[in-house]
């Protein structure tokens, strides 16, 4: 086993423990602590996969804004962060059925692709990924339609969220 | 012997290939070793920096500062760290022990993090991704992330004030501060740090003065110091988030600070000012680790200077200042800058920085008459007399009322 797989291994474990831990630890505050671990585990297979532009902005979006988000909600809601409910409903079983299914249906599909489990040649060094993936964003042979419909979404949602907080004067 | 960093790395390379490693343990031993030297170099100055700062402050006050403990106060600081580690260490009753032992160490990590990317010579760079100021601004976010933890984990209705202040300010901030650095990306046509550095033949202030100046400002407010240090204002919320940490932890959190300022300092000096570029440094590279740092250095004086001379600003104000005032003027200068460099592709390199430097001026100038038109508008308001300072305007809105209540009042005495 070479050392890239000894730390990839206990990344992997530690994403999915910190992940194991969110839904099941009972203080809402280390819920989204051991989230933003998990998150942090993600961003370090980014890099592994030679993807540091996604591992960075992993952190960036998911720890540095959305994580931070929910821990400011949760403190800022009374008294939830020390409550002690009960871990879990009455449902759980259901959920997790469902979720064993659904992680069985995206393994499936993923395998029926004809490119599973094939290695990707590495890419040269001349080519800059970012600078291809900023290219790829702006033109029209690609993604410049998704694009632009993801950013007028998110406007769309900045203004809704001002009108929401606007005071009534 | 013009680079005897290289030249160590490369020597140290040759011992251990001649006992036989292989490949890869070697590279390992030799980064874990690059990166404690870097650590231990950047900690060491961060010892001086109390002393310099405590000495700057001092002047500033117009007193003498710490002048007892060797020359000059030199060895204060030896001092300080040795009381800080013999004090005793407090855990408050109902604190999050874990969270809170941690806090501390992210905060200072969430600093050292960056002076990874930071070009210290042309050949010397701890970590070269295409991707560094993306990685900055990353890690910044994991610094606001500690100081949450604390605020959170100290169980203190004051350290979790703090705690909301940061969010409030930082967070915020963070949006000019990333749309400033947006600006040498374009005009190095790369996120990497050494290749912004490489790109300043001319020194990225000269030709944008605006991000600049808006990427100083964010930065201060970043790391929250006067007039934006609301965050530990002393007269509201004692301390704020490190009001319960005590000894080395509290420590921890001073020494971040000191170093986050230096940080800034030469983040704004790699991106404005030219980095390790000076002269003779093409010849000698190694002068490049000085250059950098006396450019981190100015900058971090410039930064005491606004610190020691600007009194605390009101959180409102705070607000208002970013989300009126600097936000929008990021992203002007951003546009601005932006399709200015698309025009300005087939011209030479002098007339691309005489019309960029053209056009920040006259953005300046146009901000600076839109404050006067604001601030003359803010004048008379303040100016008119305040309704309840005036009995007649206060009879007329209030009437009957007023007049009824003064009679009983009358009649009473």
């Amino acid at each position: 086993m070479s050392f890239e797989q000894v730390v990839f291994i206990l990344v992997a474990a530690g994403t999915l423990g910190a992940a194991l831990l969110v839904v099941t630890t009972r203080n809402l505050i280390h819920a989204a602590l051991w989230l933003i671990a998990a998150l942090f585990g993600v961003a370090i297979l980014f890099v592994f996969l030679n993807a540091g532009f996604f591992g960075v902005v992993q952190i960036v979006i998911y720890i540095g804004a959305i994580a931070i988000l929910m821990i400011f909600a949760i403190m800022l809601t009374r008294q939830i962060s020390s409550e002690k409910s009960a871990r879990f409903n009455k449902n759980w079983l259901w959920a997790f059925f469902i979720s064993i299914i659904f992680f069985a249906g995206i393994a499936y599909i993923l395998s029926l692709w004809p490119e599973f489990g094939t290695t990707k040649p590495i890419l040269s060094a001349e080519i800059d990924p970012v600078k291809q993936l900023g290219v790829a964003l702006v033109s029209p042979q690609a993604y410049l339609l998704a694009f632009e419909l993801a950013s007028v979404l998110l406007l769309a949602a900045l203004i809704g969220a001002v009108i929401i907080a606007w005071e009534q004067r | 012997m013009t680079d005897p960093i290289t030249w160590i790395a490369n020597w140290l390379e040759t011992i251990l290939e001649g006992i036989g490693l292989p490949v890869g343990i070697m590279v390992l031993i030799l980064t874990v070793l690059g990166v404690l030297i870097v650590v231990i170099f950047v900690l060491a100055i961060d010892i001086f920096l109390v002393w310099m700062e405590r000495k700057v402050v001092a002047r500033f006050q117009d007193r003498l500062g710490p002048n007892r403990v060797g020359p000059y106060g030199l060895i204060q600081p030896i001092a300080d760290v040795i009381k800080l580690i013999i004090k005793e260490d407090t855990t408050p009753k109902g604190a999050d022990v874990l969270i809170y032992n941690i806090a501390p160490v992210i905060a200072l990590a969430s600093v050292l993090i960056i002076w990874a990317v930071i070009p210290f010579t042309p050949t010397l760079v701890g970590a070269e991704v295409n991707i560094g100021v993306l990685f900055i601004v990353a890690f910044g976010g994991i610094g606001t992330l500690a100081i949450i933890m604390a605020g959170w984990s100290s169980n203190n209705k004051y350290a979790l004030l703090g705690a909301f202040r940061t969010v409030a300010q930082v967070i915020s901030y963070e949006i000019p501060m990333v749309i400033a650095l947006l600006i040498p990306v374009i005009f190095a046509g790369t996120m990497s740090i050494q290749g912004i550095v490489n790109s300043q033949e001319l020194w990225n202030i000269v030709i944008a003065p605006v991000a600049a100046a808006i990427l100083l400002v964010s930065s201060i407010a970043e790391i929250g110091r006067t007039p934006f240090d609301l965050l530990e204002a002393e007269s509201e919320i004692v301390a704020g988030f490190h009001i319960e940490y005590s000894g080395m932890k509290f420590g921890l959190f001073y020494a971040g600070e000191l170093l986050h300022a230096l940080t800034i300092g030469a983040l704004f000096s790699t991106l404005f000012l030219g980095g390790w570029r000076g002269p003779f440094v093409e010849q000698i590279p190694v002068l490049g680790i000085f250059y950098l740092f006396g450019k981190a250095f100015l900058v971090y004086f410039l930064i005491m200077w606004i610190r020691y001379s600007l009194p605390r600003i009101r959180i409102d104000h705070m607000l208002n200042f970013n989300w009126k005032f600097l936000t929008p003027l990021a992203l002007i200068a951003l546009m601005v800058t932006a399709i200015l460099d698309k025009l300005l592709t087939d011209f030479s390199n002098i007339t691309y920085a005489v019309i960029m430097l053209v056009v920040n001026l006259v953005l300046i100038w146009a901000v600076i008459m839109v404050l006067r038109i604001y601030a003359s508008g803010e004048r008379k308001k303040v100016g008119e007399l305040k309704p309840t300072a005036n009995a007649d305007a206060v009879l007329s809105t209030f009437g009957k009322d007023v007049s009824s209540a003064q009679e009983t009042s009358g009649a009473s005495t």
